[in-house]
């Protein structure tokens, strides 16, 4: 856990009475909405369809268990009882009152959680991996380098205002969980020929109604320059991104126009400027941040202990030990995701109950740590092999261990039309119909990994480019239709999904996927042909003819 | 409108000129009192602007690099960029370029859409003029300016940056034993 | 598609106005004395453009009671009862079209 100083809390604080201002100036009437809304989304306050919408950033996606019970508190107490977890390492709360929302960020000021800068024009939450600090692939702890960025984005004076929103990620393993191939920056950490930490930079990712997959810009960034370097690109953008439509606004869409060569080059000169400057991060100043970070006093235990080994004659622990249990990089523990996908529920939610059981089986077995993945899962990401049937016993017990981990019904969605102002279609209950045909998990595994993501419009906030199987509601006369489309993926392979054909109603969606997974058991070259591998090899074509003969 | 400079309301000595005024014509510029110009009119009247002592004010457009600002610096008395809304935040990389890389020491002036919200951040860019819309921002001015004490990331205006300050203390780093005694805020 | 607020206004039946109470976000429907309620059945019924247009000058006056108004189709049933006159529509007045997360695990 990085942990907050005086510094960090004082901001906090300060921010809270800024906003607690500010909402008495709007309630006044001193503020017009026009005015208002910028600065409340910047505290990542939202107006849906039922109610305001406050979102609140899990920097890097790691949360202590004092904060995520402080977020079960917010859930009851200023909302319904329960919590949305985004695609971007954020919670949502669904019905909090504008009247009640200087308090409840106070609450959770008090335990360093906070909504800045989870909305508006400015440099959003930075994201990364959730197993950081856990897995043994990675190069580094890529939530140093994300806390440094988060530091340095945070109430940047000059980047406050940009065209549009900038969202980073960092992997600094090969296996990219966090996406940054489909962001506005992507960070790659890795070491060059002679040993040393760096960065590929990737810019112009992104989904939304004009998807790209990112661009290198540099294939390595020596550690110290990043800040400059990212400073060196938020300028050029500021001054050269598109401010005329909205919907040009991102970055992806000036470095489309100009290139990415006409773009690195201007970043590049622009950085030659600042390098050597005050953002040229010092070993000291590295140090410094790395010392925030708490690691978990990990004892020296027996790897694949005899209570685990044993426990494993259960068949249901082993299905969910093989489903969502994963190597650690200390011998003895494991990473373990906690699905927030049981079958026929909203993909994301969890009810503040199950906030408050998670958070004291982290206490209990976890070293106080959670993690959120872009996958709408949570991860307990240090745990002792020996504790794993105990562990497993209670997520049980709190439904909240279904193995179906990266398994079809392990479906990415947006709020869509139930929530949300922008949609035009629906989605949480699409995910629900979907997960029920796939309940059955001995089905579901022989189908294998499957990742099915549902946006309700094409701002793509459940990023249907990058489904495997990607499903996009649209409305055509008042009526709800989605497209779908086939072998996306957002992992170090990025790509963007192909169109299957004609969109169909609400009622056809559920169906339709049946018959794709159909097509694919029948086309598959063999059980360890991964669905998405599939349709690489095949193309469309084939799912196309099998499908739409049925419809 | 009222000018807050260095922190304090002020009188503005300049006279803003427009290019054109309602009737279509170009209006006279004032025979000696300083003028505040949009950088088109400047060009216009930069020779007869130069066989006076005139104080000369500029707008610079927010569309135009402001490196390009350069060769006119020396005749300038003030410089004035522009918010045409207060979400457009360009004019804030341009006061940063013009203070930390093109050395202007001269006032510089925020105008527009100059709303209290903003103003610690244009501070912060380099603006030591504000011209706010509301009478009741210039009014809290003071409040706004000092809303925060922390800033985390290093600009022209000389305030510590976080990453920095932080490493002075280093001999009393016991924050990780520290946080919980302390309490949850500052 | 646009979201309701950035359509061109077209008239074709009956329509309401609708916002969201700025306090606390909840969907309130103008009513015909120039006020706002939470009951669709109070709403104002128009059904020509410059009536909803009227409405909805009416509607931005005071920002500090309801934001974001737009004109909203409805459906009138039988017996003079109001309904909403889209999905949208219907979400918005009758909530989300799924069970809420509901906290069964006995508190912590």
């Amino acid at each position: 856990m990085y942990v907050y100083d005086e510094f960090d809390r004082a901001f906090l604080a300060e921010r809270v009475a800024d906003f607690r201002d500010q909402v008495e100036r709007r309630l006044s009437g001193a503020l017009t909405e026009d005015e208002f809304k910028p600065l409340r989304l910047m505290n990542g306050v939202y107006l849906q369809l039922h109610a305001y919408m406050l979102r609140v950033a899990i920097p890097y996606g790691t949360l202590s268990s004092d904060q995520l019970r402080r977020m079960a508190h917010v859930a009851r107490v200023y909302d319904r009882g329960y919590g949305h977890f985004t695609t971007r390492q954020n919670i949502q709360f669904n019905w909090i009152k504008l009247e009640d929302l200087p308090q409840a960020m106070a609450d959770l000021g008090e335990v360093g959680v906070h909504g800045i800068q989870t909305s508006g024009n400015c440099i959003r939450n930075v994201t990364t991996d959730q197993w950081a600090g856990a897995t043994p692939e990675e190069f580094d702890d890529p939530r140093i380098w994300a806390e440094i960025l988060r530091q340095y984005s945070t109430f940047h004076p000059e980047f406050t205002y940009l065209p549009r929103k900038f969202k980073i990620a960092i992997t600094a393993a090969p296996k990219d969980r966090a996406a940054t191939k489909v962001h506005d920056v992507g960070l790659r950490l890795h070491r060059n020929e002679d040993g040393e930490l760096g960065f590929e930079v990737l810019v112009g990712g992104g989904l939304g109604r004009t998807p790209f997959v990112g661009k290198s810009i540099r294939p390595f960034l020596p550690v110290r320059d990043i800040l400059s370097y990212i400073e060196a690109i938020m300028r050029v953008y500021n001054q050269f991104g598109r401010r005329d439509n909205i919907y040009k606004a991102r970055i992806k869409i000036l470095v489309h126009e100009i290139g990415a060569e006409a773009f690195a080059e201007a970043v590049e000169a622009e950085w030659a400027n600042i390098r050597d400057g005050a953002l040229q991060l010092t070993d000291e100043i590295i140090d410094d941040i790395r010392a925030r970070f708490l690691y978990p006093d990990f004892a020296a235990v027996e790897d694949q202990p005899a209570e685990m080994t044993a426990a494993l004659e259960d068949p249901r622990f082993a299905t969910w030990y093989r489903n969502s249990v994963h190597r650690h990089k200390v011998p003895g523990y494991s990473i373990v995701t906690i699905s927030l996908k049981p079958v026929g529920a909203p993909p994301g939610d969890a009810t503040a109950d199950q906030m408050d059981v998670v958070a004291d089986l982290a206490d209990a077995y976890a070293f106080h740590e959670i993690r959120v993945g872009h996958e709408q899962n949570l991860c307990l990401p240090n745990v002792a092999q020996k504790d794993l049937p105990e562990l497993w016993r209670q997520l049980d017990a709190a439904g909240l261990a279904t193995p179906n981990v990266n398994h079809v019904s392990d479906i990415i969605a947006c709020p869509g039309l139930d929530y949300c102002a922008l949609a035009n279609a629906r989605a949480i209950p699409v995910a629900q119909e979907i997960s029920k045909r796939f309940a059955d998990l001995d089905r579901s595994r022989s189908i294998g990994r499957l990742h099915v993501n549902i946006s309700g419009c094409i701002n793509a906030c459940g990023h249907h480019h990058v489904g495997h199987i990607g499903i996009l509601g649209v409305e055509k006369n008042g009526q709800e239709f989605y497209q779908i489309t086939l072998g996306g993926r957002a992992d170090e392979h990025a790509q963007l999904g192909t169109l299957l054909g004609p969109a169909v109603s609400y009622d056809q969606v559920p169906g339709l996927i049946e018959d794709i997974v159909d097509a694919y058991l029948e086309l598959r070259a063999s059980p360890k042909e991964l669905f998405v591998d599939t349709v690489h090899r095949l193309g469309v074509e084939p799912f196309k003819e099998r499908v739409y003969a049925t419809h | 409108m009222p000018l807050i400079e260095n922190g304090k309301l002020a009188p503005d000595r300049f006279t803003r000129v427009a290019d054109e005024d309602e009737a279509g014509q170009v209006p006279p510029l004032p025979a000696s009192t300083p003028v505040l110009l949009s950088l088109d009119r400047f060009l216009k009247e930069e020779e007869a602007l130069a066989s006076t002592n005139v104080e000369v004010g500029i707008i610079w457009p927010n569309n135009k690099p402001i490196a390009e600002i350069v060769p006119y610096l020396p005749r300038l008395a003030l410089v004035a960029l522009n918010f045409p809304t207060f979400r457009d935040g360009r004019a804030y990389s341009q006061a940063r370029l013009l203070r930390e890389r093109l050395g202007w020491k001269g006032p510089l002036r925020a105008i527009g859409n100059v709303l209290r919200d903003q103003f610690l951040i244009m501070s912060r860019a380099g603006f030591d003029q504000i011209v706010p819309v509301k009478d009741a921002d210039a009014q809290a001015f003071d409040a706004a300016m000092h809303s925060y004490t922390v800033f985390y990331q290093p600009t022209g205006d000389g305030r510590k940056s976080l990453l920095r300050a932080r490493l002075g203390r280093s001999a009393t780093r016991a924050e990780h034993d520290g946080s919980k005694d302390r309490g949850a805020t500052a | 598609m646009a979201a309701p607020q950035q359509q061109k206004l077209k008239v074709n039946g009956p329509v309401a106005v609708t916002a969201n109470r700025l306090a606390d976000g909840a969907v309130v429907w103008r009513t015909a004395a120039g006020g706002w309620s939470t009951a669709l059945g109070d709403a104002a019924v128009v059904t020509t453009a410059p009536e909803a247009i009227a409405l909805l000058e009416g509607a931005h006056k005071r920002d500090t009671d309801a934001v974001g108004a737009y004109v909203a189709p409805v459906i009138l049933g039988d017996n003079g009862a109001v309904l909403p006159g889209n999905l949208r529509e219907r979400i918005r007045v009758n909530g989300v079209t799924f069970e809420l997360p509901a906290s069964t695990l006995p508190a912590a």
